[in-house]
């Protein structure tokens, strides 16, 4: 399992650099939202929480439909499928390596757009914090959907659109948990317990999704 | 490849066309009786609607309620359908499951744009605005959304049959998930904004209200299986057609 996730990790950082994509468009969003609302600071440090989840949320969804398609055109699905690991544990190993390309860079890379945002640095870490929580459940989801794409040479965006009605819980609860960080009465603690509990329902839900879509895919 | 995956994915497979058959006998038999049905309980329905008592806070308006509520409770209903017929599909690989799950959801998209069209017409007059983000209009959208997304991947592939599992699939992880975002929504509104729009709130509907609700909500149940069935039927013709087409065109 290690190993699978070393070589996982090892193909995302090699093939163009699937992080650093992730990452510009994240930047990408980001700049883009200023031109959109204007450029008073008042009002982007209100609104940064929110264009910086989006822009998780939009590049999170931007490369899932690639997760198990590259595989399935060299034949290593396959091989993945056949060598007898439980295939949820496969699946959920893929799911991760995925985050680890695509969620977490973005999470790093938070603190500069915070600043860029005007954001305040409690806001940050909170930011940070529930993105860090709350991306794995955007990438255990996007398995599912990945799992599907297989299937559906291409269906990008369809993908897409089945993924993100069902993300948006974590959204939910991830503004929640900043609004409470910044303002007094609304509280952290409990919104970021519910993000955190559902990442791990969809840690088995996900993987379990796509090993059964992808048994019997197999031929 | 296994054996069971060769059963289904032959042509036209050999144990499913047997039930298949039955059940076209079955809902050429049903079709009239629930059709008969569906007239029957709508028009005891309606009448019963137009004869209830106006409502002593919404007037006329609230006849809204006896066509909003039971295309609310289809919505969800069909979603149940559409689950349980996602597990056959997995679990049996039934081909008819697969019917009945494909059919099923433009069919729950329809009822679901009917509660929030018929919603939105008597939330102008209640409320002051075609449109709120109230927790539940809302997580009726996200439900709408759903089926529209079902309904395009299972018209995405050009193999029918390969949509089966993909469908059924993401059916299920939607089944999975749904209760999850009705609650977040729900705690999404009340986080914003705390009661500032309060639903009907007629803490115990008088018989005259609830007996033309149940009857017109029996007469959406039927209408939905009458159409159901119907549709249902018109995909197993289809697909017999084409496996008809599918042979002649291969013997050229």
């Amino acid at each position: 399992m290690v190993a699978l996730l070393k070589r996982e990790v090892q193909i995302a950082w090699r093939s163009g650099g699937g992080a650093l994509t992730g990452v510009l468009f994240f930047l990408a969003v980001v700049t883009v939202f200023p031109f959109a609302v204007g450029p008073d600071t008042k009002l982007l440090s209100h609104l940064a929480p929110a264009i910086l989840w989006i822009g998780a949320l939009l590049a999170s969804l931007l490369g899932l439909d690639r997760m198990f398609a590259q595989e399935r055109e060299d034949g290593s699905l396959d091989v993945l499928v056949m060598q007898g690991h439980p295939l949820m544990a496969v699946f959920f190993v893929k799911a991760f390596a995925h985050w680890l390309m695509s969620g977490l860079p973005l999470v790093l890379a938070t603190p500069l757009f915070g600043i860029m945002l005007n954001l305040s640095p409690l806001g940050i870490g909170a930011t940070m914090v529930t993105l860090l929580a709350g991306t794995p459940a955007i990438s255990f989801i996007g398995a599912a959907g990945a799992s599907v794409a297989v299937k559906l040479p291409r269906g990008g965006m369809l993908i897409s659109v089945l993924v993100l009605p069902l993300v948006i819980p974590v959204l939910v609860f991830g503004i929640a948990a900043i609004t409470g960080a910044l303002q007094d009465p609304a509280p952290f603690t409990a919104p970021f317990l519910l993000l955190c509990a559902i990442t791990l329902f969809t840690s088995v839900l996900g993987p379990l999704a796509a090993s059964v879509m992808l048994r019997h895919s197999a031929d | 490849m296994t054996p069971e995956n060769a059963i289904h994915t032959g042509p036209s497979n050999l144990w499913g066309l047997a039930n298949p058959t039955r059940f076209m006998g079955f809902a050429n038999r049903a079709i009239p009786i629930l059709a008969c049905l569906t007239i029957l309980l709508f028009g005891i329905g309606l009448y019963l609607s137009f004869n209830a008592p106006e409502d002593y806070q919404q007037g006329y308006t609230v006849l809204i309620m006896f066509i909003h509520v039971p295309a609310a409770w289809l919505a969800m209903m069909t979603y149940s359908v559409m689950s349980i017929s996602a597990l056959g599909s997995i679990i049996w690989r039934h081909p008819l499951a697969d019917v009945s799950l494909r059919t099923a959801a433009p069919l729950g998209a329809i009822f679901t744009f009917l509660a929030l069209a018929t919603g939105s017409l008597w939330g102008k007059p209640m409320w002051g605005t075609w449109w709120e983000w109230d927790a539940r209009m809302t997580s009726v959208l996200i439900l709408l959304i759903i089926y529209l997304g079902l309904i395009a991947l299972s018209k995405a592939f050009d193999e029918p049959s390969e949509a089966a599992q993909p469908l059924a699939i993401m059916t299920l992880v939607g089944f999975a998930i749904i209760p999850i975002i009705k609650f977040s929504v729900d705690w999404w509104n009340t986080l914003h904004q705390p009661a500032s729009v309060s639903r009907l709130d007629t803490p115990a509907m008088g018989p005259e209200f609830l007996y033309p609700l149940l009857i017109m909500a029996l007469a959406y149940m039927a209408l939905f299986f009458t159409l159901h069935f119907m549709s249902m039927r018109n995909e197993v013709l289809a697909r017999r057609i084409r496996a008809m087409k599918m042979k002649q065109a291969r013997r050229g």
